[in-house]
Protein backbone atom coordinates (compact mmCIF):
# COMPACT_ATOMS: atom_id res chain seq x y z
CA UNK A 1 0.00 0.00 0.00
CA UNK A 2 1.23 3.43 -0.84
CA UNK A 3 1.84 6.20 1.61
CA UNK A 4 -1.13 8.54 1.58
CA UNK A 5 0.81 11.74 2.09
CA UNK A 6 0.83 12.94 -1.48
CA UNK A 7 3.09 10.06 -2.41
CA UNK A 8 2.41 7.15 -4.69
CA UNK A 9 -0.74 5.18 -4.06
CA UNK A 10 -2.20 2.22 -5.89
CA UNK A 11 -5.33 3.37 -7.72
CA UNK A 12 -7.99 1.67 -9.81
CA UNK A 13 -9.73 3.53 -12.63
CA UNK A 14 -13.07 2.06 -13.72
CA UNK A 15 -14.62 3.41 -16.92
CA UNK A 16 -16.12 1.72 -19.97
CA UNK A 17 -15.11 4.59 -22.23
CA UNK A 18 -11.59 4.19 -23.53
CA UNK A 19 -10.85 7.91 -23.93
CA UNK A 20 -11.95 8.60 -20.35
CA UNK A 21 -10.02 5.64 -19.03
CA UNK A 22 -6.79 6.62 -20.78
CA UNK A 23 -7.11 10.25 -19.80
CA UNK A 24 -7.78 9.59 -16.14
CA UNK A 25 -5.02 7.00 -15.95
CA UNK A 26 -2.60 9.45 -17.54
CA UNK A 27 -3.52 12.27 -15.12
CA UNK A 28 -3.05 10.01 -12.12
CA UNK A 29 0.22 8.59 -13.34
CA UNK A 30 1.49 12.12 -13.84
CA UNK A 31 0.64 12.74 -10.19
CA UNK A 32 2.95 9.89 -9.29
CA UNK A 33 0.43 7.14 -8.62
CA UNK A 34 0.47 3.61 -9.86
CA UNK A 35 -2.73 2.94 -11.78
CA UNK A 36 -4.65 -0.11 -12.97
CA UNK A 37 -7.85 0.12 -15.00
CA UNK A 38 -11.02 -1.86 -15.62
CA UNK A 39 -13.65 -1.42 -18.35
CA UNK A 40 -16.70 -2.36 -16.30
CA UNK A 41 -17.91 -2.93 -12.74
CA UNK A 42 -17.66 -6.70 -12.84
CA UNK A 43 -14.00 -6.67 -13.88
CA UNK A 44 -13.29 -3.95 -11.33
CA UNK A 45 -14.77 -5.96 -8.44
CA UNK A 46 -12.71 -8.99 -9.44
CA UNK A 47 -9.57 -6.87 -9.36
CA UNK A 48 -10.43 -5.29 -6.00
CA UNK A 49 -10.95 -8.74 -4.49
CA UNK A 50 -7.65 -9.95 -5.92
CA UNK A 51 -5.24 -7.13 -5.10
CA UNK A 52 -5.17 -4.25 -2.63
CA UNK A 53 -5.97 -0.72 -3.81
CA UNK A 54 -5.81 2.55 -1.89
CA UNK A 55 -8.55 4.26 -3.86
CA UNK A 56 -11.01 3.63 -6.69
CA UNK A 57 -12.18 6.12 -9.31
CA UNK A 58 -15.53 4.87 -10.49
CA UNK A 59 -17.63 5.75 -13.52
CA UNK A 60 -21.39 5.22 -13.18
CA UNK A 61 -22.69 4.42 -16.66
CA UNK A 62 -21.18 1.08 -17.64
CA UNK A 63 -22.36 -2.10 -19.34
CA UNK A 64 -22.47 -5.48 -17.50
CA UNK A 65 -22.28 -3.91 -14.04
CA UNK A 66 -22.69 -0.20 -13.51
CA UNK A 67 -21.19 2.03 -10.82
CA UNK A 68 -24.26 1.90 -8.57
CA UNK A 69 -24.09 -1.88 -8.50
CA UNK A 70 -20.38 -1.73 -7.66
CA UNK A 71 -21.07 0.64 -4.75
CA UNK A 72 -23.83 -1.68 -3.51
CA UNK A 73 -21.46 -4.64 -3.58
CA UNK A 74 -18.70 -2.76 -1.78
CA UNK A 75 -20.95 -1.75 1.13
CA UNK A 76 -21.72 -5.35 2.02
CA UNK A 77 -18.15 -6.57 1.58
CA UNK A 78 -16.33 -6.38 4.91
CA UNK A 79 -12.93 -6.34 3.31
CA UNK A 80 -13.75 -3.71 0.74
CA UNK A 81 -16.28 -1.42 2.34
CA UNK A 82 -13.66 0.98 3.70
CA UNK A 83 -11.96 1.32 0.34
CA UNK A 84 -12.50 4.96 -0.66
CA UNK A 85 -14.37 5.50 -3.92
CA UNK A 86 -14.47 8.74 -5.86
CA UNK A 87 -17.21 8.76 -8.46
CA UNK A 88 -16.21 10.34 -11.76
CA UNK A 89 -19.23 10.77 -13.93
CA UNK A 90 -20.95 13.06 -16.35
CA UNK A 91 -24.35 11.74 -15.26
CA UNK A 92 -26.88 14.52 -15.16
CA UNK A 93 -28.93 15.32 -12.13
CA UNK A 94 -28.27 15.96 -8.47
CA UNK A 95 -30.29 12.83 -7.59
CA UNK A 96 -27.50 10.67 -9.01
CA UNK A 97 -24.87 12.46 -6.94
CA UNK A 98 -26.96 12.01 -3.81
CA UNK A 99 -27.48 8.33 -4.58
CA UNK A 100 -23.72 7.79 -4.93
CA UNK A 101 -22.95 9.51 -1.65
CA UNK A 102 -25.69 7.54 0.09
CA UNK A 103 -24.17 4.35 -1.24
CA UNK A 104 -20.89 5.26 0.43
CA UNK A 105 -18.97 7.10 -2.27
CA UNK A 106 -16.44 9.45 -0.75
CA UNK A 107 -16.69 12.15 -3.36
CA UNK A 108 -18.19 13.02 -6.75
CA UNK A 109 -16.29 14.61 -9.61
CA UNK A 110 -17.95 15.69 -12.83
CA UNK A 111 -16.29 14.73 -16.09
CA UNK A 112 -14.26 16.04 -17.76
CA UNK A 113 -12.34 15.96 -14.51
CA UNK A 114 -10.30 19.01 -13.63
CA UNK A 115 -6.76 17.75 -12.84
CA UNK A 116 -6.16 20.18 -9.98
CA UNK A 117 -9.48 19.29 -8.35
CA UNK A 118 -8.73 15.61 -8.95
CA UNK A 119 -5.41 15.87 -7.18
CA UNK A 120 -6.92 17.66 -4.18
CA UNK A 121 -9.79 15.17 -3.83
CA UNK A 122 -7.48 12.18 -4.11
CA UNK A 123 -5.10 13.66 -1.55
CA UNK A 124 -7.98 14.23 0.89
CA UNK A 125 -9.39 10.75 0.33
CA UNK A 126 -6.07 9.02 0.83
CA UNK A 127 -5.43 11.03 3.98
CA UNK A 128 -8.81 9.99 5.34
CA UNK A 129 -8.08 6.39 4.50
CA UNK A 130 -4.74 6.64 6.30
CA UNK A 131 -6.44 7.95 9.45
CA UNK A 132 -9.08 5.23 9.23
CA UNK A 133 -6.40 2.56 8.86
CA UNK A 134 -4.61 4.04 11.85
CA UNK A 135 -7.79 4.00 13.93
CA UNK A 136 -8.49 0.42 12.91
CA UNK A 137 -4.94 -0.54 13.86
CA UNK A 138 -5.37 1.06 17.30
CA UNK A 139 -8.64 -0.74 17.91
CA UNK A 140 -7.10 -3.98 16.71
CA UNK A 141 -4.24 -3.56 19.14
CA UNK A 142 -6.54 -3.05 22.11
CA UNK A 143 -9.36 -5.43 21.36
CA UNK A 144 -10.18 -8.81 19.94
CA UNK A 145 -10.97 -8.95 16.22
CA UNK A 146 -14.68 -9.47 17.03
CA UNK A 147 -14.80 -6.39 19.22
CA UNK A 148 -12.83 -4.36 16.71
CA UNK A 149 -15.37 -5.34 14.07
CA UNK A 150 -18.26 -4.41 16.36
CA UNK A 151 -16.74 -1.01 17.09
CA UNK A 152 -16.37 -0.40 13.39
CA UNK A 153 -19.88 -1.64 12.60
CA UNK A 154 -21.37 0.67 15.21
CA UNK A 155 -19.40 3.51 13.70
CA UNK A 156 -17.83 4.38 17.04
CA UNK A 157 -21.08 6.06 18.01
CA UNK A 158 -21.06 7.64 21.43
CA UNK A 159 -23.81 6.65 23.81
CA UNK A 160 -24.35 3.95 26.35
CA UNK A 161 -26.55 1.03 27.18
CA UNK A 162 -27.21 -1.23 30.13
CA UNK A 163 -25.34 -4.50 29.77
CA UNK A 164 -24.82 -7.62 31.84
CA UNK A 165 -21.10 -8.29 31.93
CA UNK A 166 -18.06 -9.13 34.03
CA UNK A 167 -15.42 -6.57 34.99
CA UNK A 168 -11.86 -7.33 35.96
CA UNK A 169 -9.30 -5.10 37.68
CA UNK A 170 -5.70 -6.14 37.97
CA UNK A 171 -2.44 -4.54 38.98
CA UNK A 172 1.08 -5.28 40.08
CA UNK A 173 1.72 -5.65 43.82
CA UNK A 174 4.21 -3.19 45.31
CA UNK A 175 4.87 -1.72 41.90
CA UNK A 176 5.89 1.69 43.19
CA UNK A 177 8.73 0.37 45.34
CA UNK A 178 9.75 -1.92 42.49
CA UNK A 179 9.86 1.04 40.12
CA UNK A 180 11.93 3.08 42.56
CA UNK A 181 14.51 0.33 42.92
CA UNK A 182 15.43 0.09 39.24
CA UNK A 183 16.34 2.40 36.33
CA UNK A 184 13.32 3.98 34.60
CA UNK A 185 13.95 2.29 31.25
CA UNK A 186 13.84 -1.08 32.98
CA UNK A 187 10.48 -0.18 34.51
CA UNK A 188 9.04 0.72 31.13
CA UNK A 189 10.40 -2.49 29.64
CA UNK A 190 8.87 -4.44 32.50
CA UNK A 191 5.51 -2.73 31.94
CA UNK A 192 5.62 -3.48 28.23
CA UNK A 193 6.22 -7.18 28.85
CA UNK A 194 3.56 -7.21 31.53
CA UNK A 195 1.01 -5.54 29.25
CA UNK A 196 1.81 -7.88 26.37
CA UNK A 197 1.23 -10.92 28.60
CA UNK A 198 -1.96 -9.56 30.17
CA UNK A 199 -3.48 -8.40 26.88
CA UNK A 200 -2.82 -11.80 25.43
CA UNK A 201 -4.58 -13.62 28.27
CA UNK A 202 -7.52 -11.18 28.35
CA UNK A 203 -8.11 -11.06 24.59
CA UNK A 204 -7.61 -14.83 24.41
CA UNK A 205 -10.68 -15.27 26.58
CA UNK A 206 -12.82 -12.70 24.78
CA UNK A 207 -12.19 -9.73 27.07
CA UNK A 208 -11.46 -6.14 26.12
CA UNK A 209 -9.04 -3.92 27.97
CA UNK A 210 -10.83 -0.62 28.51
CA UNK A 211 -8.43 1.24 30.78
CA UNK A 212 -4.66 1.13 31.28
CA UNK A 213 -3.31 3.28 34.06
CA UNK A 214 0.25 2.87 35.26
CA UNK A 215 0.44 -0.79 36.18
CA UNK A 216 -3.35 -1.11 36.49
CA UNK A 217 -5.69 -2.62 33.95
CA UNK A 218 -9.46 -2.65 33.71
CA UNK A 219 -11.07 -5.07 31.31
CA UNK A 220 -14.57 -6.13 30.52
CA UNK A 221 -16.01 -9.47 29.37
CA UNK A 222 -19.42 -9.59 27.67
CA UNK A 223 -19.45 -6.06 26.25
CA UNK A 224 -19.52 -4.45 23.75
CA UNK A 225 -20.02 -7.88 22.18
CA UNK A 226 -22.14 -10.33 24.21
CA UNK A 227 -20.11 -13.28 25.43
CA UNK A 228 -21.80 -16.44 26.74
CA UNK A 229 -20.15 -17.49 30.03
CA UNK A 230 -18.50 -14.08 30.46
CA UNK A 231 -18.05 -14.83 34.19
CA UNK A 232 -16.12 -18.02 33.56
CA UNK A 233 -14.17 -16.45 30.68
CA UNK A 234 -12.98 -13.68 32.98
CA UNK A 235 -11.95 -16.13 35.70
CA UNK A 236 -10.09 -18.31 33.23
CA UNK A 237 -8.32 -15.24 31.86
CA UNK A 238 -7.33 -14.37 35.45
CA UNK A 239 -5.90 -17.84 36.00
CA UNK A 240 -3.91 -17.55 32.80
CA UNK A 241 -2.64 -14.13 33.83
CA UNK A 242 -1.35 -15.52 37.13
CA UNK A 243 0.26 -18.44 35.33
CA UNK A 244 1.98 -16.16 32.81
CA UNK A 245 3.20 -13.84 35.57
CA UNK A 246 4.62 -16.85 37.45
CA UNK A 247 6.57 -17.91 34.37
CA UNK A 248 7.73 -14.35 33.80
CA UNK A 249 8.76 -14.11 37.48
CA UNK A 250 10.88 -17.23 37.19
CA UNK A 251 12.62 -15.74 34.16
CA UNK A 252 13.30 -12.58 36.10
CA UNK A 253 14.64 -14.49 39.08
CA UNK A 254 16.99 -16.40 36.79
CA UNK A 255 18.28 -12.99 35.67
CA UNK A 256 18.77 -11.93 39.30
CA UNK A 257 15.71 -9.64 39.42
CA UNK A 258 12.86 -9.72 41.91
CA UNK A 259 9.71 -11.57 40.71
CA UNK A 260 6.47 -9.65 40.31
CA UNK A 261 3.09 -10.52 41.67
CA UNK A 262 -0.35 -9.30 40.62
CA UNK A 263 -3.75 -9.03 42.22
CA UNK A 264 -7.02 -9.50 40.36
CA UNK A 265 -10.59 -8.56 41.35
CA UNK A 266 -13.62 -9.73 39.38
CA UNK A 267 -17.31 -8.80 39.69
CA UNK A 268 -20.34 -9.47 37.50
CA UNK A 269 -23.69 -7.77 37.01
CA UNK A 270 -25.41 -4.91 35.28
CA UNK A 271 -23.46 -1.86 34.26
CA UNK A 272 -23.71 1.07 31.91
CA UNK A 273 -21.37 0.55 28.99
CA UNK A 274 -20.61 2.78 26.06
CA UNK A 275 -18.28 5.23 24.45
CA UNK A 276 -17.67 8.39 26.39
CA UNK A 277 -15.69 11.40 25.44
CA UNK A 278 -15.90 13.69 22.46
CA UNK A 279 -15.90 12.90 18.79
CA UNK A 280 -12.16 13.54 18.74
CA UNK A 281 -11.25 11.35 21.65
CA UNK A 282 -13.44 8.64 23.05
CA UNK A 283 -13.00 5.52 25.05
CA UNK A 284 -15.12 2.49 25.82
CA UNK A 285 -16.13 2.57 29.47
CA UNK A 286 -18.22 0.66 31.98
CA UNK A 287 -19.71 2.39 34.98
CA UNK A 288 -21.67 1.20 37.99
CA UNK A 289 -21.62 -0.62 41.32
CA UNK A 290 -20.32 -3.80 39.72
CA UNK A 291 -17.29 -1.90 38.44
CA UNK A 292 -16.61 -0.36 41.85
CA UNK A 293 -16.90 -3.77 43.49
CA UNK A 294 -14.36 -5.32 41.11
CA UNK A 295 -11.95 -2.52 41.97
CA UNK A 296 -12.48 -3.05 45.71
CA UNK A 297 -11.94 -6.79 45.34
CA UNK A 298 -8.67 -6.16 43.55
CA UNK A 299 -7.49 -3.93 46.40
CA UNK A 300 -8.64 -6.55 48.90
CA UNK A 301 -6.24 -9.15 47.40
CA UNK A 302 -3.48 -7.42 49.41
CA UNK A 303 -5.35 -8.13 52.63
CA UNK A 304 -6.68 -11.56 51.74
CA UNK A 305 -3.30 -12.65 50.38
CA UNK A 306 -5.07 -14.41 47.53
CA UNK A 307 -4.27 -13.38 43.94
CA UNK A 308 -7.79 -13.75 42.51
CA UNK A 309 -10.93 -12.57 44.32
CA UNK A 310 -14.45 -12.70 42.88
CA UNK A 311 -17.96 -11.71 43.98
CA UNK A 312 -20.94 -14.00 44.49
CA UNK A 313 -22.54 -13.16 41.13
CA UNK A 314 -19.41 -14.34 39.33
CA UNK A 315 -19.03 -17.42 41.51
CA UNK A 316 -22.58 -18.64 41.05
CA UNK A 317 -22.14 -18.62 37.27
CA UNK A 318 -18.99 -20.73 37.29
CA UNK A 319 -18.91 -24.39 36.36
CA UNK A 320 -17.63 -26.75 39.06
CA UNK A 321 -14.39 -27.21 37.13
CA UNK A 322 -13.11 -24.07 38.83
CA UNK A 323 -12.16 -24.46 42.48
CA UNK A 324 -13.46 -21.64 44.68
CA UNK A 325 -12.89 -20.95 48.38
CA UNK A 326 -15.44 -18.84 50.30
CA UNK A 327 -13.73 -16.19 52.44
CA UNK A 328 -16.92 -14.96 54.11
CA UNK A 329 -18.44 -11.48 54.15
CA UNK A 330 -16.18 -8.46 53.87
CA UNK A 331 -17.32 -4.88 54.58
CA UNK A 332 -16.32 -2.59 51.71
CA UNK A 333 -16.25 1.17 51.66
CA UNK A 334 -19.37 2.49 49.93
CA UNK A 335 -21.31 -0.74 50.43
CA UNK A 336 -24.14 -0.79 52.95
CA UNK A 337 -23.93 -4.54 53.55
CA UNK A 338 -20.88 -6.75 53.76
CA UNK A 339 -20.09 -8.58 50.51
CA UNK A 340 -19.47 -12.30 50.18
CA UNK A 341 -15.98 -12.76 48.77
CA UNK A 342 -14.55 -15.85 47.12
CA UNK A 343 -10.98 -16.76 46.25
CA UNK A 344 -10.27 -18.63 43.06
CA UNK A 345 -7.57 -21.25 42.99
CA UNK A 346 -5.00 -19.69 40.65
CA UNK A 347 -4.07 -23.05 39.12
CA UNK A 348 -6.57 -23.98 36.42
CA UNK A 349 -8.01 -27.51 36.60
CA UNK A 350 -6.88 -29.47 33.58
CA UNK B 1 -25.80 27.26 -31.69
CA UNK B 2 -22.64 29.29 -31.93
CA UNK B 3 -20.25 27.10 -29.98
CA UNK B 4 -16.97 26.56 -31.83
CA UNK B 5 -16.19 23.17 -33.35
CA UNK B 6 -13.16 22.88 -31.10
CA UNK B 7 -12.58 25.21 -28.18
CA UNK B 8 -8.86 25.87 -28.41
CA UNK B 9 -8.43 26.76 -24.77
CA UNK B 10 -9.78 23.36 -23.72
CA UNK B 11 -7.71 21.49 -26.26
CA UNK B 12 -4.52 23.40 -25.40
CA UNK B 13 -5.07 22.75 -21.70
CA UNK B 14 -5.46 19.04 -22.46
CA UNK B 15 -2.18 19.04 -24.40
CA UNK B 16 -0.44 20.98 -21.71
CA UNK B 17 -1.53 18.87 -18.77
CA UNK B 18 -1.10 15.46 -20.37
CA UNK B 19 1.68 16.09 -22.90
CA UNK B 20 1.49 16.55 -26.68
CA UNK B 21 2.38 12.96 -27.41
CA UNK B 22 -0.36 11.61 -25.14
CA UNK B 23 -2.92 14.11 -26.48
CA UNK B 24 -2.21 12.79 -29.98
CA UNK B 25 -2.82 9.20 -28.85
CA UNK B 26 -6.01 10.28 -27.13
CA UNK B 27 -7.29 11.98 -30.30
CA UNK B 28 -6.55 8.79 -32.24
CA UNK B 29 -8.46 6.74 -29.70
CA UNK B 30 -11.44 9.09 -29.92
CA UNK B 31 -11.44 8.97 -33.73
CA UNK B 32 -11.40 5.18 -33.52
CA UNK B 33 -14.18 4.93 -30.93
CA UNK B 34 -16.56 7.72 -31.94
CA UNK B 35 -17.92 6.11 -35.16
CA UNK B 36 -19.11 3.16 -33.06
CA UNK B 37 -20.95 5.59 -30.76
CA UNK B 38 -22.69 7.18 -33.75
CA UNK B 39 -23.64 3.74 -35.05
CA UNK B 40 -24.92 2.89 -31.58
CA UNK B 41 -27.08 6.01 -31.56
CA UNK B 42 -28.53 5.20 -34.98
CA UNK B 43 -29.17 1.53 -34.13
CA UNK B 44 -30.68 2.36 -30.77
CA UNK B 45 -32.97 4.90 -32.39
CA UNK B 46 -34.07 2.36 -34.99
CA UNK B 47 -34.63 -0.31 -32.37
CA UNK B 48 -36.33 2.08 -29.96
CA UNK B 49 -33.79 1.11 -27.27
CA UNK B 50 -33.95 4.12 -24.96
CA UNK B 51 -31.27 2.93 -22.54
CA UNK B 52 -28.70 2.22 -25.21
CA UNK B 53 -29.52 5.52 -26.89
CA UNK B 54 -28.97 7.48 -23.72
CA UNK B 55 -25.71 5.67 -22.95
CA UNK B 56 -24.28 6.28 -26.42
CA UNK B 57 -25.25 9.96 -26.26
CA UNK B 58 -23.72 10.15 -22.80
CA UNK B 59 -20.36 8.72 -23.95
CA UNK B 60 -20.25 11.01 -26.95
CA UNK B 61 -21.03 14.03 -24.79
CA UNK B 62 -18.38 13.13 -22.25
CA UNK B 63 -15.62 12.64 -24.84
CA UNK B 64 -16.58 15.71 -26.88
CA UNK B 65 -16.18 17.92 -23.83
CA UNK B 66 -12.76 16.41 -23.13
CA UNK B 67 -11.44 17.71 -26.47
CA UNK B 68 -13.31 20.98 -26.38
CA UNK B 69 -15.83 19.90 -29.05
CA UNK B 70 -18.44 22.07 -27.36
CA UNK B 71 -21.08 22.11 -30.11
CA UNK B 72 -20.99 18.33 -30.52
CA UNK B 73 -21.04 17.94 -26.74
CA UNK B 74 -24.09 20.20 -26.46
CA UNK B 75 -25.96 18.27 -29.16
CA UNK B 76 -25.13 14.93 -27.56
CA UNK B 77 -26.24 16.28 -24.20
CA UNK B 78 -29.63 17.28 -25.65
CA UNK B 79 -30.07 13.74 -26.94
CA UNK B 80 -28.96 12.25 -23.61
CA UNK B 81 -31.48 14.32 -21.67
CA UNK B 82 -34.26 14.25 -24.27
CA UNK B 83 -34.00 10.56 -25.05
CA UNK B 84 -35.38 8.87 -28.14
CA UNK B 85 -38.24 11.34 -28.56
CA UNK B 86 -35.87 14.30 -28.91
CA UNK B 87 -34.21 12.70 -31.94
CA UNK B 88 -37.55 11.66 -33.51
CA UNK B 89 -38.52 15.12 -34.66
CA UNK B 90 -38.72 16.37 -31.09
CA UNK B 91 -36.86 19.21 -29.43
CA UNK B 92 -33.41 17.76 -30.03
CA UNK B 93 -31.12 17.97 -33.05
CA UNK B 94 -31.70 15.40 -35.77
CA UNK B 95 -29.13 12.65 -35.86
CA UNK B 96 -27.91 13.81 -39.25
CA UNK B 97 -26.90 17.18 -37.78
CA UNK B 98 -24.94 15.37 -35.10
CA UNK B 99 -23.14 13.25 -37.69
CA UNK B 100 -22.28 16.40 -39.68
CA UNK B 101 -20.90 18.10 -36.59
CA UNK B 102 -18.85 15.02 -35.80
CA UNK B 103 -17.29 15.18 -39.30
CA UNK B 104 -16.23 18.76 -38.61
CA UNK B 105 -14.83 17.78 -35.20
CA UNK B 106 -12.92 14.83 -36.68
CA UNK B 107 -11.38 17.05 -39.36
CA UNK B 108 -10.46 19.74 -36.85
CA UNK B 109 -8.93 17.25 -34.43
CA UNK B 110 -6.93 15.61 -37.23
CA UNK B 111 -5.62 19.04 -38.14
CA UNK B 112 -4.68 19.87 -34.55
CA UNK B 113 -3.13 16.44 -34.15
CA UNK B 114 -0.69 17.18 -36.95
CA UNK B 115 -0.25 20.78 -35.92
Amino acid sequence: MGDARGAAARLLVVDDNKVNRLLLTRSLEMQGHSVASAENGRVALEMMRREPFDLVLLDMEMPEMDGFQVLEQLVVDRRLRDLPVIVTSSLEGIANVVRCIELGAEDYLTKPVNPVLLKARIGASLEKKRLRDQQKELVRRFATPEVAQDLQDSGFSLGGKLVHATVMFSDIRDFTSLAESQPPEETIELLNTYYALMFDAIAGHGGVVTVMMGDGLMSVFGAPVPLPDHEESAVRAAQEMIELIDLFGRERQAAGKPPIRIGIGIASGEMVAGYTGTNERATYTCIGDTVNLASRLETHTKVALRPILIDDATRSALSDRIAVLPLGPVPFKGKAAAVEVFAVDPAPQR
Amino acid sequence: MTAPTIDRATFDALQETTGAEFARELVDTFLEEAPAMLTDLRDALAAGDADRFRRAAHSLKSNSLTFGALALGAMARELELGGLASAQGGSGPPLAALVDEYSRVAAALSGLRHG
